[in-house]
């Protein structure tokens, strides 16, 4: 796969550092990743736009992605596109549940459907979007399908009530209960076997008076 | 809903009275703002499109489309599901097109590895990408013409479409979800004969293209219908994440084909049709001229392409043969490894797009070292142009309305996931 010359991402990626809200950037398996704050996005990704040095003058794709064990549990990514340079930027702002990203449909008209997707499936508010409608799930839907605390099967299921003449929403039963199988190698994830907790600790044991005899050899 | 046109009978008070006319019996017919709901079943909205038109009479005022209707929960699913088993869920998106979302799945994964396919398996990638691209235009531009009032499109192109079907069945053993590229390659070479009957396809398809050419392009009632319609500038087209045949017809040469080559198409030569106004029209002689294109690709592809292996020889990526299975342990525990635990990617994080018929087609997948995505986002193409219908369609007549989704080229299975 041919990327944009490495050589000029990577002096993008010097010029990334000074804009404003830059937290940190770099490449990331040659791709231009920027962390940024929350504050100062607007001004950030207008930078990226307009700027000649980067000129993104499309943003692809606007995600979230949900890190339940972050104090921040949010990452709002953006995508960006230089049709004139022909390089992509990656903006990543981390954000809660409660705390709204600025909204960036004054940019870009087609973040509007985005931001409204980002709502409905994790719970990402964005501020000064006026149509913060629910896109992909029913009418009607409540919760954040996306979040990672949200289950796979779900809380209701739909059928048409023959009595009533209407369809209906019910609590999911499962006939089987929904297996999640672990697929951790037990060679390389399971450190001590159950009851062979001893064995475990004098191995250890062993292993760091190793460590210090090869130490006091040299 | 109100009735919209309302009749009646001239009572001399009317602010907007027109001119009486010799008998004294003027009609005055008063259109008020009515609002009409377009779909979910309606056989131009290409799937399950719930529109709701806000119009002033017969003209658009507003459109306010409801997505939603076909949402499977694809990404969600997909996070409980090896990256192998992933896979036939990209078939399921757009449906018309197949092999083009496997395609951006695989080369996610292979950048996130860091493996590549033998060459024989990127020429079969290629060829089937370009296969896929015809299948899709056809599709559309005939359903489009369909939509605007032609018949006679869709019956031929449908025939024109079996055969393709025929190829993809051949290799695939599915006519739609085939489930066939491979990380590394594809799943099995071509079956023998087939790349004969691709080349006699590839020779007799122009003529077909020139039929269909001579039906539509230069047709008075075509024309009416499409000329100036939707029209959407080069700067609009960006600002609305327009991407692939829509935003060629703005003017903006833009294929990831040609700026990001994946797989084969550097050594392939192709031109990028690109048109200027940015109309119905445009987009469908976008697509017209690149169904040639695409001929032209599929030809090359069968020139270039030498025996070989079509996917790579790591027995963590791709299964064994039955034939070793019978004889080898190892093959036998490499088979059971693949098929019930996958590989696993190593952390980290790709946004990785291709030119899918419809446009830019992107996966951003986050691996966290398991053998099932972390996060797996998918860019889908229509999403961003049925967005723009409101854009489009605002100020313009209810057909044409419906001319500008045909235009767009939306598949529900792609935009609600």
């Amino acid at each position: 796969m041919a990327e944009p010359a490495p050589s000029g991402l990577a002096f993008l990626a010097q010029h990334a550092g000074t804009l404003p809200g830059v937290v940190r950037c770099g490449l990331e398996g040659g791709e231009l990743v920027l962390h940024a704050g929350r504050a100062d996005l607007v001004a950030l990704l207008t930078a990226l736009r307009d700027d000649r040095r980067f000129s993104c003058e499309q943003l692809m794709e606007l995600c979230g992605v949900d890190w339940p064990e972050r104090a921040e549990r949010f990452d709002v990514v953006y995508m960006l596109l230089s049709v004139s340079l022909n390089h992509r930027v990656r903006v990543v702002v981390p954000t809660s549940a409660e705390a709204p990203v600025p909204s960036v449909h004054t940019l870009w008209p087609v973040a509007t459907w985005f931001e409204r997707e980002a709502w409905d499936l994790f719970g990402i508010t964005f501020s000064d979007q006026p149509d913060l409608r629910r896109i992909l799930t029913d009418y009607g839907f409540s919760g954040h399908p996306l979040r990672k605390d949200f289950p796979l099967t779900g809380y209701v299921e739909v059928r048409y009530d023959e009595d009533q003449k209407r369809v209906v929403n019910e609590p999911v039963t499962l006939t089987q209960d929904f297996r999640n199988f672990d697929f951790v190698s037990p060679w390389e994830g399971m450190v001590t076997l159950p009851g062979d907790e001893k064995a475990h600790t004098d191995r250890q044991k062993a292993a760091s008076a190793n460590t210090v005899s090869i130490k006091d050899s040299k | 809903m109100p009735d919209g046109i309302r009749t009646h009978g001239f009572d001399g008070t009317h602010p907007t009275t027109p001119s009486e006319d010799k008998a004294g019996t003027t009609k005055v017919v008063e259109v008020d703002n009515h609002t009409i709901n377009f779909g979910p079943q309606h056989p131009a909205a290409h799937g399950v499109l719930r529109l709701i038109l806000e119009m002033d009479g017969e003209v658009v005022e507003r459109a306010d489309p409801h997505i939603g209707l076909l949402h499977r929960g694809t990404e969600k699913l997909i996070e409980y599901k090896t990256y192998l088993q992933a896979l036939p869920y990209f078939d399921r998106l757009d449906y018309v097109s197949p092999m083009c979302m496997e395609h951006t799945w695989i080369l996610a994964q292979e950048k996130l590895l860091g493996i590549a396919a033998p060459e024989r398996g990127r020429w079969i990638r290629t060829m089937f990408a370009e296969i896929t691209r015809v299948l899709n235009h056809l599709l559309n531009v005939t359903t489009y013409a369909l939509d605007v009032g032609a018949i006679t499109p869709s019956l031929w192109g449908f025939e024109e479409r079996e055969k393709l079907l025929h190829f993809y069945e051949a290799v695939s053993g599915a006519r739609y979800h085939s489930n066939y590229f491979r990380v590394g390659g594809v799943a099995r070479d071509l079956p023998v004969g087939l790349a004969e009957q691709i080349a006699a396809w590839a020779d007799t398809f122009p003529t077909f293209i020139d039929e269909l050419e001579q039906l539509l392009t230069s047709n008075r009632i075509w024309k009416q219908r499409t000329v100036d319609i939707g029209i959407m500038s080069a700067e609009e087209a960006l600002a609305w994440g327009f991407s692939g045949p829509p935003l060629r017809a703005s003017g903006v040469p833009w294929d990831l084909r040609k700026s990001q080559p994946y797989d084969m198409y550097e050594q392939v030569e192709f031109d990028i049709p690109v048109a200027r106004n940015g109309d119905c029209y445009d987009r469908y002689l976008v697509r017209m001229a690149e169904m040639r294109q695409s001929v032209y690709i599929i030809q090359q592809c069968l020139e270039q392409m030498q025996p070989g292996p079509v996917k790579i020889e790591d027995r963590k990526f791709t299964a064994p043969r039955r034939q070793e299975m019978k004889r080898s342990m190892e093959a036998l525990i490499h088979h059971f490894k693949l098929y019930t635990e996958g590989y696993h990617i190593p952390a980290g994080s790709t946004y990785t797009a291709t030119e899918s018929p419809k446009g830019e087609f992107g996966v951003y997948l986050i691996a966290d070292g398991s053998n099932r995505p972390y996060r797996c986002k998918i860019r889908p193409t229509g999403f961003a142009h049925l967005q723009a219908i409101e854009h489009m369609s605002k100020r313009h007549m209810l057909a044409d309305a419906v001319a500008i989704i045909g235009s767009i080229d939306v598949v529900f299975g792609e935009i609600d996931r």
